[in-house]
């Protein structure tokens, strides 16, 4: 019972796993090669089996301190260490510095005569002795095929090699052992029979003309891999694989925004430009501004302090350079201060998979905050459709992981601008801007206008796109019974306008100075009969007085005659009449 | 002992017996590496009685010097001596094959 339970409980051991520092590798195999076991790299030739061992060795004596042997059957110490320092690994120095031993095995066919039984002790010998100088903890053999030519006897050959991979099992070191590709099988002597704990296939293909190479982990015994065909790249920095068909859309979203570089642009995206980390399209026939509006675009990022990279599918660095500093743009300096990064490409130049490797590759060395792909369609035209899209999907997958805000420009073939491509694509852009052009009054004007911007209450009006020597500027566009005026035929619109302004402004003002005249008359009236009335009540003032004294004169006379007939009314006339006569009499 | 083999070969022709000089690697433990010796000492008697240097080198205890002969099976037979140097692996229980390995073939 005790045992039982214990037994139950007991931890389940993974495979130890010997990490190969190349990238992608490890995330293919989740966490590298079957440690202490030997793993067979196999392909045709020139596919890089003798490199991806090479790294494998020199990754792990740089980076997991783990000294490895090089027993080379093909090529000599010197070649081998010219051949992977073009590749900036320093073979010779890690020789100095007892990390590696390149052992270089010479054998010919001919070379040797047989004469009874031999073994293959010397080999082991040799390898054990190079294994025990250093405490080597990595193994490549490179390639042991080469065994087959020189030594006729094939059985004896066969039961060595198999007491070989068991000697390495049991030394425990980690093996890669390279073999060229068979006809029918794996490897062309059959080395899969013996080495059968992890196999890995190097393929080179050439497809319209364009070569890509593959990895693919056939087998690996006890762990889980990834089974898909991987394209790989030989770059100056060794191998890379791109694990990226394992991507998946859970990555986090921010809400900030961040400025187009335009204004007005600005404003039409719900006045705060596009959200970081979201996916652009700009679809344009040719010479509607898409590059102009990129640059623009990655001029502001640069301006923040944000890292720009600029891949470019049509133009050289230069010409973009010189062309945007004809519209005032000045991208060099920024080129200067390391925030901008361009990256030239012809899109035949390989085929898809290594463009989004080398995308991909830059973008991980970069770490740009801003991805611009100018065009997307150049590169989307060197495969097919669904390959295309897939490539997109994972390109913008892979950048909104990174927050990375992208943006893709996208050529159409005159006609209307939506072509099919772009119905397929846009379903993967966040946004949408669209630019065409609009002929008329013998000249082609291009407008803009916002096709769709998830998240963001967004303008729905065409704009006039302006591209002077001081830069881009957005205008709006005039809406007539014929349609949006543009260019010329929007200034005169504009002219129009300003005519009738003005003839309403000089009616306005002629009204205004009737009006003044009609007053200023009615006033004049009004001081008139002010005057009229004036005159007329002061002669009634001058009547009144004039009744006033001859009333006055006739009472005096009245009582001086009374006086005069001494009448008795003598008291009344004394109060009364006193002070009177000397009034009266002047 | 190096000399440059331009002299050796002047020296070849010039000496109506050459020396032969047989290096036989062997692993001390293997039981082939004793049949091998016995064999090639016993092949050399009968053709190069007096003419011939064998020695053997145990690469178990100087496993360095199998990279000079490039030895990857053993046992092997390097002729140093005469020039040009040939190599002959296995235990030489095959005598003709042994005899167009070590160049011996009275014929030519």
């Amino acid at each position: 019972m005790k045992t039982n339970g214990s037994k139950s409980t007991s931890p389940v051991t993974l495979l130890p796993k010997c990490p190969t520092g190349i990238q992608g590798l490890d995330e293919i195999t989740s966490g590298g090669l079957p440690r202490g076991r030997p793993t067979l790299v196999c392909g045709g030739a020139g596919c890089g089996k003798t490199l991806l061992a090479a790294e494998f060795l020199v990754r792990g004596a740089v980076q997991f301190d783990e000294p490895g042997v090089l027993m080379a059957f093909e090529e000599t110490e010197k070649e081998l260490k010219a051949n992977v320092a073009s590749l900036g690994f320093d073979l010779a120095g890690l020789v100095r510095r007892k990390k590696i031993v390149v052992d270089y095995v010479h054998i010919e066919r001919g070379d040797a005569q047989e004469s009874g039984e031999y073994d293959l002790e010397g080999l082991f010998v040799r390898l054990g002795h190079a294994i025990d100088s250093i405490g080597a903890k990595r193994v490549v053999l490179d390639t042991l095929e080469v065994l087959f030519a020189a030594l006729p006897n094939e059985a004896i050959l066969r039961s060595e090699l198999r007491r070989l991979f068991r000697w390495l099992k049991d030394k425990g070191v980690t093996a890669v052992i390279t073999a060229e590709r068979g006809h029918e099988s794996l490897t062309r002597h059959g080395l899969e029979e013996y080495v059968s704990d992890c196999v890995i296939v190097l393929d080179h293909r050439v497809t319209d003309q364009i070569a890509t190479r593959h990895l693919r982990v056939v087998k690996y015994r006890g762990a889980l891999h990834g089974t898909n065909e991987f394209p790989f790249l030989i770059g100056e920095d060794g191998i890379s694989v791109l694990p990226i068909t394992s991507l998946s859309l859970n990555h986090t979203v921010s809400s900030e925004r961040i400025a187009t570089g335009i204004p007005r642009l600005d404003a039409m995206l719900g006045g705060r430009g596009f959200f970081r980390g979201s996916s652009i399209l700009l679809t344009g026939t040719p010479g509607t501004g898409k590059t102009i509006i990129a640059a623009n675009f990655a001029q502001a990022a640069a301006r923040r302090g944000e890292r720009v990279l600029f891949f470019s599918f049509e133009e050289s660095p230069q010409q973009i350079i010189r062309n945007m500093h004809s519209i005032g743009l000045r991208l060099e300096p920024m080129v200067k201060r390391g925030l901008l990064r361009f990256h030239s490409a012809r899109p035949s130049l390989y085929g898809l998979e290594m463009h989004l490797a080398t995308m991909f590759k830059e973008i991980a060395a970069f770490k740009p905050h801003v991805v611009i792909i100018d065009p997307i369609t150049s590169l989307m035209v060197s495969g097919t459709d669904s390959e295309g899209k897939g490539m997109v999907t994972r390109l913008i997958d892979y950048l909104k992981a990174g927050q990375i805000t992208s943006l893709f420009t996208s050529l159409t073939q005159g006609g209307h601008a939506l072509a099919q491509s772009e119905a397929a694509m846009s379903s993967l852009m966040d946004s949408w801007i669209l630019l065409q052009d609009f002929e008329g009054n013998g000249e082609r004007n291009r407008v803009l206008y916002v096709l769709k911007a998830r998240g963001m209450a967004h303008s729905n009006q065409i704009r006039e796109f302006l591209i002077s020597d001081r830069g881009v500027d957005v205008v709006d566009a005039y809406i007539g019974v014929s349609g949006v005026l543009t260019g010329s035929a929007r200034v005169a619109q504009a002219d129009l306008e300003k005519a009738a302004v003005l003839t309403s402004q000089q009616e306005a003002a002629r009204l205004k100075r009737e009006v003044e005249r009609k007053r200023s008359a009615l006033e004049r009236q009004i001081s008139g009969l002010r005057s009229d009335y004036e005159s007329e009540s002061a002669e009634l003032r001058r009547i009144a007085e004039q009744v006033g004294t001859s009333t006055r004169m006739l009472t005096t006379e009245r009582t001086a005659s009374g006086l005069l007939r001494q009448a008795d009314a003598k008291e009344a006339a004394s109060t009364r009449g006193k002070p009177k006569p000397t009034k009266a009499n002047p | 002992m190096k000399t440059k083999p331009v002299k050796h070969r002047l020296l070849a022709k010039r000496r109506p017996v050459p020396l032969w000089q047989l290096r036989l690697y062997v692993m001390d433990s293997t039981p082939k590496s004793a049949t091998a010796f016995a064999n090639l000492k016993q092949f050399c008697e009968s053709h190069l009685k007096g003419r011939y240097r064998i020695t053997v080198i145990d690469l178990v205890k100087h496993p360095h010097l199998a990279k000079g002969d490039q030895i990857l099976a053993i046992p092997t037979v390097v002729r140093r001596l005469p020039r040009p140097v040939r190599t002959l692996i296995g235990n030489f229980s095959d005598t003709a094959h042994g005899l167009v390995g070590l160049d011996l073939r009275p014929a030519a």
